[in-house]
């Protein structure tokens, strides 16, 4: 069964084909070759998969793709093309946030949301902003400095 | 002018970017179009004989297009590195509830799923054998038929005459101790793709920490030539050990045999990674250590079991890492130190960071804590007064003489904020909370051991635009390897970030260097590395002189992009340099191996491989913990990890390494606890096997030692991505003993253990 989804995808208008049962996660990574959104656990758990949908940090691999419709939706691959966004991934970058990089994108994902957000970030807040994201390499010291620097002069 | 990348400073990882943009590929992020989907399935129960296997019905079903027993498996059908037992499809018995019995090919995931559960079988089940205990006693049934006791190994290290120093010693302490089974817990799961090349060979992209041996292992199970086997590594979402040894590989490579030149893609999912992936092996210690009323070690006896599940694996080797190192960084003349490696019908445990160590480590620790309690001296002193120094023999009886930064981390410690106003900040713990602190000394080897060559293979070469590639041949999990590579050819080249490239292994174009393990990457790739590109340097300066029509070498200088004759300002580009040159001699390959132990003591029995180490990383650590006296729940406030690493390549990765291997620890000390229920997986997602998150992990302090180079190693370094995970488990228990006066002996050291309920 196949349904023509209309969404926005890191910007630009998308009108595709598709299962609306499909997962999020495998339409975003199989169909469109959006592989910079990652599966860890395929039930919710890890937040390897966070993307941003209407602005809100979601799971898509907890998605189905009937659920976008109408919708935008962003992955990190957008990052590069928003100041918000490259200043995460420069954060990310030069803190030695990355290890293997497997958490790298839905962890700047949730950041962006948080960056977003415009609320005061102390150390703490930014663990709870993460603490759905699990990391198994950095032990998270060098991903909280990452975000910590991409907030500082955040005023909105 | 561009600037030439140098060492020494935290210089951004060059796979930062392009694993932060999202633009780096993994080997899940392989989708061939189009390609098959292979799936195992898996036995379900611990130990029972296969009567039937029929698969006619799954195999009927629209878009399953092979479906494959053991019989389809050609060559030996048996997998394992050292041992090798572990069958890639069974034929007879499972012995364990991971055991795959078929595996099938898809065209997509929703008929594969479909075709796993119509596969209909009959395992008629026996009794099986679920823990040590039930493994060790009396008659118990065998997993392997051949292999009495169930013992997969036993071995002894005995130095001095451990018996008549007990004898005379003033206080003799003993514990019995245990530790439970750790997941790896990577994010990318075991996967790969593969098929068949239109020449016949086997090509696979699949996430290992050893693709050279992933060669001889396929190969040897599936009836292959090596040389026709062709693997590729990209970098990979983790490993930790867990994927240092075939996981899917021969599964993958039968499934490419099978399936007319396709493409075929495994990955396996969360539950199926908890229940067939490899895990840390579960370890019981006895110990009885001896010193004089003034503090000196005298006397070590310890024995420790280690749990290796259904098959070897690398069980051996782990517990006699282990055992090498069961008596700590201290000097005790006298030991006796037996281990045993049994079989269980558990899942199979394998590599994981800390290979044994952080068993033994929890045991000897705990310790040394008793000891320091019974002689009413601060547990610091103690480790301090015990220390190992160069030259000194350690606890297995070999003389140490490779750099052994022990004191000095344990002296940082004593002169720390966070040691030296201890007692005070304990006075000022708020209400219905104790406040206690714990100290740790930890070492681990670094490299394969004796028996073992640790050799690598290094490849530089110069590409036509006038850059440099690196052929990496040893797997970058996350650790920065490679970075460290990248690192060390611009430095020694005197290049800039752009004209330096790191190419992940890839067995036709890099050189065998072993596997992605041990803290041995950096030190015997690096050391390898250092003269390729020495010789590529005096070699580009050498053919510069010829093009610049200069009598010898003198005052020729690499500078990034060119090189340049200082006397005259005259200049060539590397660029133009290249393309004079022929393919070959554009390419320098270099070898090196690890140095060895020249004075092999007689002092370890039933050893295989692996004995003895020469290089250790060491470590000192301290806690500062809270107790919630009502639940039960410790808070870690403070953590600190200082870290004898020799001179330190990029202190970023250094701290990253660390802090990384703290938060594993932590995981360990604390919460993760691997479970089964009579051989049945209950622990098999991340809502019941719990990792620390961000809001479970201190801010981690680390303070790299670097006074004590290491003289063997790249630029002074020596390996550090085990050292780390040593510290926690031990470190929380003597905090926990410190504030509550209860000392918990098994781990983890949950809030339930802490208030005495378990």
């Amino acid at each position: 069964m196949t349904h023509r989804l209309h969404f926005t995808l890191n910007g630009q208008a998308i009108s595709h084909p598709c299962d609306p049962d499909c997962r999020v996660i495998d339409l975003l990574r199989e169909q469109m070759g959006l592989t910079g959104t990652k599966e860890g656990c395929g039930t919710g758990e890890c937040g390897a998969c966070t993307i941003l949908v209407d602005g809100t940090p979601k799971l898509a691999c907890l998605m189905v793709a009937a659920q976008l419709d109408g919708k935008s939706v962003e992955t990190v691959e957008s990052l590069e093309k928003s100041e918000e966004g490259r200043k995460i991934l420069q954060a990310f970058v030069e803190h030695g946030a990355v290890q293997c990089g497997f958490c790298t994108p839905g962890m700047e994902m949730a950041s962006l949301a948080m960056l977003r957000s415009g609320r005061p970030l102390d150390r703490m807040a930014i663990r709870s902003g993460l603490s759905g994201n699990l990391c198994r390499c950095t032990g998270y010291v060098k991903i909280v400095d990452a975000v910590a620097q991409a907030c500082k002069g955040t005023d909105r | 002018m561009d600037t030439p990348i140098r060492l020494h400073h935290s210089l951004a990882r060059n796979d930062g970017r392009p694993k932060a943009c999202g633009a780096e590929r993994y080997a899940a992020d392989r989708y061939p179009d189009p390609y098959l989907w292979a799936g195992a399935l898996r036995s379900g129960i611990p130990c029972g004989r296969i009567l039937s296997v029929d698969t006619r019905e799954a195999a009927d079903l629209p878009g399953v297009f092979r479906i494959l027993t053991a019989s389809d498996v050609p060559g030996t059908n048996r997998q394992g590195i050292v041992h090798k037992d572990m069958p890639v499809l069974c034929e007879d018995v499972v012995r364990y509830c991971g055991d795959p019995i078929a595996l099938v090919l898809a065209e997509d995931k929703a008929a594969l799923q479909q075709a796993l559960s119509r596969i209909r079988f009959e395992i008629e089940p026996l009794p099986a054998v679920c823990s040590l205990d039930e493994a060790m006693a009396q008659g118990a049934p065998l997993v392997h038929a051949d292999r009495p006791d169930n013992v997969l190994a036993h071995a002894l290290i005995e130095t001095g005459d451990s018996a008549a120093a007990f004898e005379r010693s003033d206080i003799v302490v003993e514990g019995s101790f245990s530790t439970p089974v750790q997941a790896h817990a990577f994010l990318e799961t075991e996967c790969g793709v593969a098929r068949l090349e239109e020449d016949g060979g086997l090509f696979m992209e699949v996430s290992t920490q050893s693709p050279f041996r992933d060669r001889f292992e396929i190969a040897h199970a599936l009836g292959l030539s090596y040389q026709n086997i062709r693997i590729v590594s990209p970098p990979l979402g983790g490993g930790f050990g867990g994927k240092d040894g075939a996981t899917v590989q021969c599964l993958l490579g039968l499934a490419a045999l099978n399936a007319g030149g396709r493409w075929v893609r495994m990955q396996w999912d969360r539950e199926e990674s908890f229940r067939a992936g490899y895990k840390r092996h579960a370890c019981r210690m006895n110990y009885r250590l001896g010193a004089t009323s003034d503090g000196e070690l005298v006397a070590l006896d310890a024995r420790l079991w280690y749990d290796t599940g259904a098959y070897a694996h690398l069980g051996a080797e782990v517990m006699e890492l282990g055992m090498e190192h069961a008596g700590g960084p201290y000097r005790i003349p006298n030991t006796r130190i037996e281990g045993w490696c049994v079989y269980t019908n558990e899942p199979v445990a394998g590599a994981m960071r800390a290979f044994g160590v952080c068993q033994a480590t929890f045991g000897i620790e705990s310790m040394m804590d008793m000891l320091a309690q019974r002689l009413r001296i601060d547990p610091l002193s103690l480790r301090i007064r015990n220390a190992l120094h160069r030259g000194e023999r350690n606890c297995a009886g070999v003389r140490l003489e490779t750099s052994t930064g022990i004191q000095p981390c344990l002296e940082t410690i004593q002169a720390h904020p966070l040691w030296k106003t201890r007692d005070e900040w304990k006075r000022q713990a708020p209400r219905f909370r104790k406040r206690g602190v714990g100290v740790v000394a930890v070492w681990n080897a670094a490299g394969y051991g004796g028996g073992v060559r640790d050799a690598a293979i290094a490849k530089i070469e110069l590409c036509d635009d006038g850059t440099f590639l690196v052929h990496n041949a040893v797997s970058d999990m996350g650790q920065g390897n490679s970075c460290a590579f990248f690192q060390i050819a611009g430095h020694i080249l005197n290049q800039d970030t752009s004209r330096i490239a790191v190419k992940q292994p890839d067995t036709r174009s890099a050189y065998p260097s072993g596997s992605s393990s041990a803290g041995r990457t950096t030190y015997t790739y690096g050391k390898a590395l250092i003269t390729a590109c020495e010789r590529m340097k005096a070699r580009l300066i050498n053919r510069a002189g010829l093009v610049l029509f200069l009598q010898d070498d003198d005052g020729i200088e690499m500078e990034p992009g060119r090189i340049v004759h200082r006397p005259s300002g005259r200049e060539v580009s590397l660029q133009t340099l290249a393309r004079m040159m022929q393919p070959e001699e554009r390419v320098i390959l270099s070898e090196s191996l690890a140095p060895t132990c020249k004075d092999v003591p007689k002092t370890a029995k039933g050893f295989f491989i692996g004995f003895p180490h020469v290089i250790f990383g060491y470590g000192a650590h301290l806690v500062r913990l809270e107790i919630d006296e009502r639940t039960g729940e410790a808070a870690i406030i403070d953590y600190l990890a200082v870290t004898d690493g020799g001179r330190v390549l990029n202190p970023a990765m250094f701290e990253q390494q660390i802090q990384g291997g703290v938060a594993q620890g932590l995981g360990y000390a604390l919460m993760e606890d691997f479970r089964t229920r009579q051989g049945h997986v209950i622990t098999e997602d991340f809502t019941t096997y719990l990792i620390p998150a961000s809001l479970d992990t201190p801010d981690i302090a680390s303070i790299a030692i670097e006074a004590d180079e290491e003289e063997s190693g790249p630029f002074g370094m020596k390996g550090i991505g085990e050292v780390a995970m040593n510290g926690p488990l031990p470190a929380v228990a003597n905090a926990v003993a410190d504030a509550s006066g209860r000392r918990i002996c098994e781990g983890p050291i949950t809030a339930e253990r802490i208030l005495g309920l378990t």
